[in-house]
């Protein structure tokens, strides 16, 4: 598999002329780079911003390239940036497989037959008509963390993505997770106030005030 | 892109329709109308309009009524709250089946309510009937005018009945947004007792919030026209109804002073709005000397107890009200001073039904349209506001336009020229007429959920390659239907419950259930008003029943659809 680039250059977040946060970093393929810092520091601004999300009231400057490819102004579902949350957010309305479905990229020659294999991936087989919410904590981060593979991000945010699993849990899917970004060349902020997480993460450290 | 334009097109459906027929009913009321040879200005129709009889105590039972009507109501909500919001009630307290109670009363149409009430409250009503002869010795009906009083009584108390489960769900949505408990926690630890603490610290960042309904009250009590038809004094009637009564009068030539009467109207009820704003900033000085004060405990026992009696009572009367209506309508022979008919039947249900299925078709057809196209540009508004990340800021108050100017003044002015036209009577101009009712309450309804669903959801679904639209169809809509569909059955109720749009705009031809009921007032055949009042009052909760079902149905795999609301 292809290994992709993350660039940020020079970007700068201000809040009312206020400057939030300037940082400038380069991401190999698979590399992770951790993001720690107290609340109001910014480091969900820059995730927004990177993602194509920034709220109106926050001005950025500085390019954000992926793959040779200014993303800055790129809008969210072109950029391929995927995101994964503190809250595996499984759509209520959809199935297990439903929402499998909503992350498989349109164009697929065998939707369902891809969807099978992925449930067989993260130990789900014959789940995939379940309610999401009859599924136990574990299980629905492995559906979210598979949805967000099916997408073919080329780069992933994570927005303290084991922060609410309980302790033994956050092991495995740490485990896991990076396992398959890593194992797809994928570059990954994470976000994060637990220093666990970026041990795990084995990447460079940038601590915000 | 249409979605650009949308706020343009709301604001056209609701001020240009306004605007317009004030304009319409403003040359009319100066003496032009050049198709009935009106052409010169004149203050003619002025001077007709204030030496017809009785007419200043039209305009001052319209008054009154507006006044006491919405300070009743908000007292009586005020002190409710005071006595309820100042702890945690139990699941199956009386406060909690008092709030559940008040928003099926809320989807009653006013006439039916007003119809309930009168059956209650006559001298052959339930209640005189349930004390005689053991307390009163009457044997036949007490000659007494208590339905259709000259001063207006019955009918402030059959508004107040209305207005209050208005005012209390307004404040309900209100309240989380000034953090009352923690206010009134934080005042009984001053030593402030309970009621008393609410309505110092609570109460005065609660009323800016409800100013605006407060305000279509205040409009809507000043220009009723079916429940003062149902309810109001007769001769003279209220403002309102005499206006009405004019514009029906088959003379042309009363079309002027009539529309004179509906501008009058307007400015009474700008009147009304004046002195109230006014009563505001004497109760503001009021209540800062009082808080100033720092009185802990005054009176605090008897606020509670008002609340809790009178909020009871009014859920009670219309409870009753509602049992009196499928009482008349199912009644068999009932002689006077017996508690119950001596039988029940349907006879008369059945008798009526083949002119029940016309109007009940054409409720229906208007009702549906006006909710329908009524939702579609409320999404449409909610979603640009949603992509933009922006809110027009004048638009609550233009929501409040069509509640806030009366009905008659602007509605006869379109009525006018319509009939001037020749245009003749049409479903598509009263079911328009609707969507300036129905729009903004399905607005306020809907708009709180839509902004209140959780922004990540959006986000995730573009992230993994959904386009806005995509997320529109495949994400917002399914996760908001619930929601939806309420905010549809509230409209819908609207709808059902509108009058004079219905009489106006369908010149007296269009027949709806509502229009027939009301104007089965005049004849007081008991039986059929019963009937009517009650398919009227049945229907809105069909919209309300459809609309907590059918999510339950679709959803009903779905555990994760049960939390949002």
């Amino acid at each position: 598999m292809k290994a992709h680039e993350l660039h940020l250059q020079q970007v700068r977040l201000c809040l009312q002329d206020k400057l939030l946060l300037a940082l400038d970093a380069s991401l190999a393929g698979g590399e992770v780079l951790t993001i720690m810092g107290p609340s109001g520091s910014g480091k969900s601004t820059l995730l927004a911003h990177v993602a194509g999300f920034l709220p109106p009231a926050f001005r950025a400057s500085g390019k954000v390239m992926l793959d040779d490819e200014d993303i800055t102004s790129v809008s969210a579902e072109r950029s391929g940036v995927g995101l994964l949350f503190q809250d595996p957010l499984l759509f209520p309305h959809l199935s297990v497989a439903g929402n499998l479905r909503f992350g498989l990229v349109p164009g697929h020659p065998k939707p369902q037959m891809r969807v099978e294999q992925a449930l067989a991936e993260i130990g789900l087989s014959g789940f995939g008509s379940r309610d999401p919410e009859t599924l136990s904590g574990g299980q629905r981060a492995r559906v979210s963390l598979m949805r967000l593979l099916l997408s073919e991000p080329r780069a992933v945010l994570l927005d303290e993505p084991f922060s609410k699993l309980d302790r033994s849990l956050r092991a495995e899917m740490r485990q896991l997770v990076f396992e398959h970004l890593t194992s797809r060349g994928l570059p990954t902020i994470l976000v994060t106030h637990d220093h666990e997480d970026a041990e795990a993460a084995r990447g460079r450290v940038i601590e915000l005030f | 892109m249409i979605l650009r334009l949308i706020p343009v097109v709301v604001i056209a459906i609701l001020v240009l329709p306004v605007l317009a027929g004030l304009i319409l009913a403003l040359l009319p009321a100066f003496g032009y109308l050049p198709v009935l040879g009106g052409e010169q200005l004149t203050l003619e129709p002025w001077l007709r309009l204030f030496a017809s009889p009785g007419i200043w105590r039209s305009v001052g039972v319209s008054y009154a009524t507006a006044l006491v009507t919405t300070g009743l109501s908000l007292l009586i909500v005020f002190c409710f709250l005071a006595a309820v919001g100042a702890r945690q009630s139990g699941r199956w307290s009386l406060d909690s089946w008092l709030r559940r109670l008040v928003s099926p009363l809320l989807s009653v149409p006013h006439a039916a309510a007003a119809f309930g009430f009168a059956f209650l409250i006559m001298p052959s009503g339930l209640l005189t009937r349930w004390i005689s002869p053991g307390l009163t010795g009457w044997e036949r009906p007490p000659d007494l005018l208590i339905v259709h009083d000259s001063l207006g009584l019955s009918l402030m108390a059959g508004l107040v009945m209305k207005e209050v489960p208005f005012l209390l769900l307004m404040s309900l949505a209100a309240l989380p947004q000034v953090n009352a408990g923690q206010r009134v926690i934080m005042a009984r630890s001053l030593g402030y007792r309970p009621g008393v603490a609410w309505l110092k610290v609570v109460a005065p960042a609660l009323y800016p919030l409800i100013r605006l309904p407060v305000y279509a009250v205040l409009a809507f009590a000043s220009s009723t026209v079916d429940v003062a038809m149902i309810l109001g004094p007769t001769l003279p009637p209220t403002l309102s109804v005499q206006v009405v009564q004019w514009f029906n009068d088959p003379d042309l030539g009363t079309l002027y002073v009539a529309s004179a009467g509906a501008i009058a109207q307007l400015l009474l009820t700008a009147a009304v709005l004046l002195n109230w704003w006014l009563f505001e900033q004497l109760a503001s000085r009021l209540h800062a000397l009082w808080v100033r004060r720092g009185h802990r405990s005054f009176a605090d026992r008897s606020i509670r107890s008002f609340g809790r009696v009178t909020m009871s009572l009014v859920v009670l009367m219309a409870g009753l009200g509602f049992m009196a209506l499928a009482l008349n309508a199912f009644a068999g022979f009932w002689r006077f001073p017996a508690a119950w008919p001596a039988s029940l039947s349907a006879d008369a249900f059945f008798r009526a039904l083949p002119t029940l299925q016309d109007p009940l078709l054409t409720t229906l057809v208007i009702a549906a349209a006006a909710t329908i196209l009524a939702v579609l540009l409320v999404i449409a508004a909610l979603e640009r506001e949603q992509r933009l990340g922006v809110a027009a800021p004048w638009a609550l108050w233009l929501l409040y336009l069509p509640l806030l100017v009366p009905q008659i003044a602007f509605l006869s002015g379109i009525t006018v020229s319509a009939e001037v036209i020749q245009s003749g009577p049409s479903l598509a101009l009263v079911a328009a007429g609707h969507l300036l009712f129905v729009l903004p309450y399905v607005y306020l309804a809907l708009a709180e959920s839509y902004r209140r669903l959780d922004p990540r959801w959006s986000q995730l679904a573009r992230s993994l390659g959904s386009s806005m639209n995509g997320v529109f169809w495949r994400v917002r809509l399914p996760l908001l239907l619930a929601p939806i569909l309420t905010a549809a059955a509230l409209g819908f109720a609207i709808s059902i419950s509108q009058y004079l749009p219905t009489r106006l705009l369908g010149a007296g031809r269009i027949t709806t259930v509502t229009t027939e009921a009301v104007a089965l007032a005049a004849g007081g055949d008991r039986r059929l008003i019963g009937i009517w009042s009650l398919v009227q009052a049945l229907l809105p909760f069909v919209g309300f029943a459809v609309a907590i079902a059918l999510p339950g149905l679709i959803w009903r795999n779905r555990r994760g659809m049960r939390e949002i609301q």
